[in-house]
């Protein structure tokens, strides 16, 4: 009895693994999904400044944003992330990826080893990004300096270490995550839309998550804790920046000052080091867009300063 | 504009005198407002939302300067916590590095203070300071809204 209870056992966990396995398989971009592409490096800097790539893989303290060695740790509730070398050095950079496989961690989150990349890479928003702007930014990263230099290993509890379980995570919260352009809005908008959502990524930050750290979709926009774990990240819908002006918007991307006359601090101060990069108009895009965002209330800051700040 | 300005400027000043040895919180609060409304002034007048003027220009220097020359004294070790502060913890770890700062801020405040002469140089010299700003902002403030 008890023998045939181990063996029923032992089929059942070998039937969820196997379920678990062809759930969890990383997906892949291969070569021949690509196709033909001249690179067009001026746009892959433009996609390198709206997607602040330097904020994270810039050498920490580091004055040359052009220097991609890695090496910003990133703490969080599930543990400290450590943003990996993305120079052009064959060994610890990218210099030895194919297109394809760039592309790969870019829209599904999969390592050239075929491993599942952690989302505090936020693949959950470069995968909206459009193949050939990818193909362009790859192009750019390799015209910057190779830096040699591994950086450290993800510190994280078990069993959050365990790559392969994170192909649930992916199922649950990866969505189609290709952008859909809208024709009744203007093509300036849809540019902002694009920008915002795609390489911009900036719902990572200004958006709560669950408790599985995910973007709580219907508080997208409305700020919320720090996922680096201090200090609270505002509000960007008109719930909060009613009163600001498009040009207002497009002006603190530009040069990082409120139409208050605070500054951006933390983590924005470095956003904006890629933002005031980018040509006027993409600024207005992202301005036009973000105003447009429907005002929603977030999450409540522990305690409010007496003067509103934002 | 420049009677006003001077008066708010005065008015805070005087505040964080008086509130300096009791409660240097809310005097380096007092002080930064100062500098925010200056910063305002001087956001409004490169973007032409109000006209520029020469004085006002100085002004705005002028407040940065003694925001700057004050504010050392301001992060004594019982002032961590309380008040609704945003100063963060690293300020205390790195005091050096912190009065450095703004020693920097006092003498490219001084430099601009040289320069500025119409709207365009004042333009190059406020972008010019606010980076200076940023080196304190991005390190050593905690947003809390």
């Amino acid at each position: 009895m008890l023998r045939k209870l181990a063996i029923a056992i032992a089929i059942l966990a070998g039937i969820f693994a196997g379920i678990f396995w062809i759930l969890t398989i990383p997906k892949i971009v291969s070569r021949s999904e690509l196709g033909p592409h001249t690179a067009d490096l001026e746009n892959g800097r433009i996609l390198f400044h709206a997607g602040g790539c330097a904020s994270c893989h810039a050498i920490p303290k580091q004055e040359d944003k052009s220097r991609l060695g890695g090496g910003l740790a990133l703490p969080s509730a599930f543990g400290t992330f450590y943003a990996p070398n993305i120079s052009p050095d064959p060994t610890d950079g990218i210099g030895a990826w194919t297109e394809a496989q760039f592309v790969t961690a870019l829209k599904e989150g999969t390592s050239p080893s075929g491993e599942h990349l952690y989302p505090a890479f936020p693949y959950t928003s470069y995968r909206q990004v459009a193949v050939d702007d990818l193909r362009d930014l790859f192009a750019y990263l390799k015209t910057l300096p190779a830096v040699a230099g591994r950086t450290p290993d993800h510190q994280l509890p078990f069993p959050l270490g365990f790559r392969r379980g994170l192909g649930i995570w992916k199922l649950l919260f990866l969505d189609g995550g290709k952008f859909r352009p809208d024709p009744q809005k203007s093509p300036a908008f849809e540019r902002g839309a694009y920008l915002v959502n795609g390489a911009g990524h900036c719902a990572e930050c200004h958006s709560p998550r669950n408790v599985l750290g995910a973007v709580i979709a219907g508080l997208r926009f409305t700020g919320g804790p720090n996922p680096a774990g201090r200090g609270w990240v505002p509000n960007i819908t008109q719930q909060e920046l009613k009163d600001w002006s498009e040009p207002d918007i497009a002006n603190l991307l530009e040069t990082g000052e409120t139409p208050e006359g605070d500054r951006v601090g933390s983590s924005m101060a470095e956003v904006v080091r890629s933002t005031t990069q980018l040509p006027a108009q993409d600024r207005a895009a992202i301005a036009a867009y973000v105003k447009s965002l429907p005002p929603v209330e977030g999450l409540k800051p522990p305690r409010k300063h007496e003067h509103h700040e934002h | 504009m420049i009677p006003t300005t001077a008066v708010i400027v005065a008015m805070a000043f005087g505040v964080a005198a008086v509130t300096a040895q009791s409660d240097p919180i809310a005097a380096r609060q007092a002080l930064m407002k100062t500098n925010g409304k200056q910063a305002k002034l001087g956001s409004d007048m490169i973007r032409g939302k109000v006209p520029f003027a020469l004085d006002n220009a100085k002004a705005i220097f002028l407040s940065f300067i003694d925001a700057a020359n004050k504010m050392p004294n301001l992060f004594p070790e019982n002032s961590k916590t309380g008040g609704d502060t945003s100063a963060a913890p690293e300020i205390w770890a790195n005091m050096d590095d912190f009065k450095a700062r703004f020693a920097k801020l006092a003498a490219d405040s001084k430099a601009a203070l040289e320069t500025v002469k119409d709207r365009e140089s004042f333009t190059a010299a406020y972008r010019n300071v606010n980076r200076t700003c940023d080196g304190c902002h991005e390190h050593y403030r905690v947003k809390k809204s």
